[in-house]
């Protein structure tokens, strides 16, 4: 197997130490096969104990090991080194705090997440001895795909919208609400409604649509708050005809 | 708990500069500026419509200046980046599942462009005609 | 979090993208090219022509919603816009888009309906 020699500048900041973060570069010698965690993986174990990031199940089924690679938001056990050039750089997460190194704070994603209800509220309150919901594969189908999120958050670090304010929902968790408004066992869009059909939800959304080109699961987040707009505007002027439905 | 997060500044004027994912979504924001002043164009036709026929021909005389058609040159493509990338998001924000197949986005996008020329043609054939 | 009232705008904003996608480009073509370019003779947009245009309901309407549809299009869009560019007094922003608009709207339904 070939090597390559592979310079990766790696944005590094110590909380106890440093006032700001610096960039660090290690030369690492690349296998052909390798992924960008391959390569730190191996910084930790030969070059640089300190080094801190998030990783787990190396096959991006996680969501734990998002990275800015060459400004891109990526996964780094799916971003192979075969299609970067000699030099990588390597920075957190954009659009998240800091924590050290390549960890970010993640506490803000969490709380949205929360926050849009991200549990069924079934029409048929049902026990185990009434048996389960019907769901018909068309039914299923219509949500399926925003059931693959692995809350990695790349989507955040792509969403200028999000950027400029830290009060977005953001992309994952409005996927998500929508996720379950399409999920023909739910009535929870009422509930979900005061903060996804908020101005801090879908409608601080432009549509850039960067969200879902770097999404490593099409989860298509994109998509859903466009579907999510549509559905709170004829929510809302249907309001306005029939006052106390319940959408 | 962090004990002092760092937290990075960004750009609020140029950070769309950055990739090229971020140049075409401002482009196409900025095809608004274009279909907007066009507009303007049309309700000031229509005043001097009002006007009479002297007005009237001083506008379309006016809309022949080289510096008229460079502008409606500019704002035609502009408008037609608006029309294709309004045309190329429609399956997204509108998907069509018949039964438990998804229509696919092509067509629903063809669809689109074939009832844009055909409304094209129309209005160029009642112009002329 | 309350929910918001930009659904309002949102529909102009939508339902005009969708009509200045299909129209625009021809309309500007026929107004702004097409006699330059001598893809039409000069009757086509002779003054009595456009008169009769503007003088029966299908043209008014037509015509209307050439201005209407695109111009609340194009001020929330551009609102949008103004924010992206860096921006951040949306009231005052969107103070300006809307009344650019609401005055287009205002001067083209007086103009249409004194034909």
């Amino acid at each position: 197997m070939n090597e390559r020699q592979i310079d990766l500048e790696i944005l590094r900041y110590d909380p106890e130490t440093d006032e700001q973060p610096s960039f660090q570069t290690y030369r690492v010698p690349c296998q052909e096969d390798w992924v960008v965690l391959d390569a730190v993986n191996y910084i930790k174990d030969e070059l640089d104990r300190t080094l801190s990031y998030r990783w787990s199940c190396h096959m991006a089924v996680c969501g734990s090991c998002g990275v800015m690679i060459n400004g891109e938001p990526m996964l780094s056990c799916k971003a192979f080194v075969r299609d970067l050039p000699d030099s990588i750089r390597i920075e957190p997460l954009a659009n998240f705090p800091i924590e050290r190194d390549l960890v970010v704070v993640m506490d803000d994603f969490m709380g949205k997440l929360q926050s849009v209800t991200p549990y069924l509220v079934a029409r048929d309150e049902k026990s185990i001895d009434d048996g389960e919901h019907h769901q018909t594969p068309a039914q299923l189908k219509k949500f399926k795909p925003y059931t693959l999120c692995i809350n990695c958050t790349l989507c955040y670090a792509a969403c200028p919208q999000y950027a400029h304010d830290e009060n977005f929902v953001g992309p994952a968790a409005l996927a998500l609400a929508h996720r379950y408004n399409l999920d023909s066992r739910d009535v929870g869009r009422a509930a979900r409604a005061d903060v996804v059909a908020s101005n801090a939800g879908i409608w601080e959304c432009s549509f850039v649509g960067a969200c879902s080109e770097v999404c490593p699961h099409e989860v298509d987040p994109a998509a859903a708050i466009q579907q999510a707009k549509i559905a709170a505007t004829m929510d809302y002027f249907l309001g306005w005809l029939r006052p106390g439905r319940e959408p | 708990m962090s004990p002092r997060p760092y937290i990075r500044a960004s750009s609020t004027t140029g950070w769309w500069l950055a990739q090229p994912r971020y140049v075409r979504y401002m482009a196409r924001e900025v095809s608004c500026v274009f279909i907007g002043a066009y507009t303007a164009v049309v309700v000031v036709g229509l005043l001097r419509l009002a006007e009479g026929a002297a007005a009237w021909v001083d506008f379309v005389n006016a809309l022949q200046t080289p510096a008229s058609v460079a502008f409606h040159a500019l704002a035609l493509g502009f408008a037609l980046y608006h029309t294709a990338t309004w045309f190329n998001v429609t399956p997204k924000a509108m998907p069509m599942q018949l039964g438990e197949v998804q229509v696919p986005g092509g067509v629903i996008i063809g669809a689109h462009y074939a009832g844009w020329a055909m409304v094209s043609a129309l209005l160029l054939f009642l112009v002329g005609a | 979090m309350a929910r918001s009232h930009k659904p309002i705008v949102w529909s102009l904003f939508a339902a005009g993208g969708t009509f200045s996608a299909f129209v625009t480009p021809a309309m500007i073509l026929v107004t702004g090219l097409a006699l330059t370019l001598g893809l039409l003779p000069a009757e086509a947009l002779a003054h009595e022509r456009m008169l009769a245009v503007v003088q029966n309901p299908i043209g008014k309407g037509f015509v209307f919603l050439t201005v209407f549809l695109p111009a609340w299009h194009a001020a929330h869009r551009l609102r949008i816009t103004a924010h992206d560019f860096g921006i951040r007094a949306d009231g005052a922003v969107a103070s300006v888009c809307y009344g650019l608009a609401m005055l287009a709207t205002v001067t083209t339904a007086v103009a249409l309906l004194r034909f």
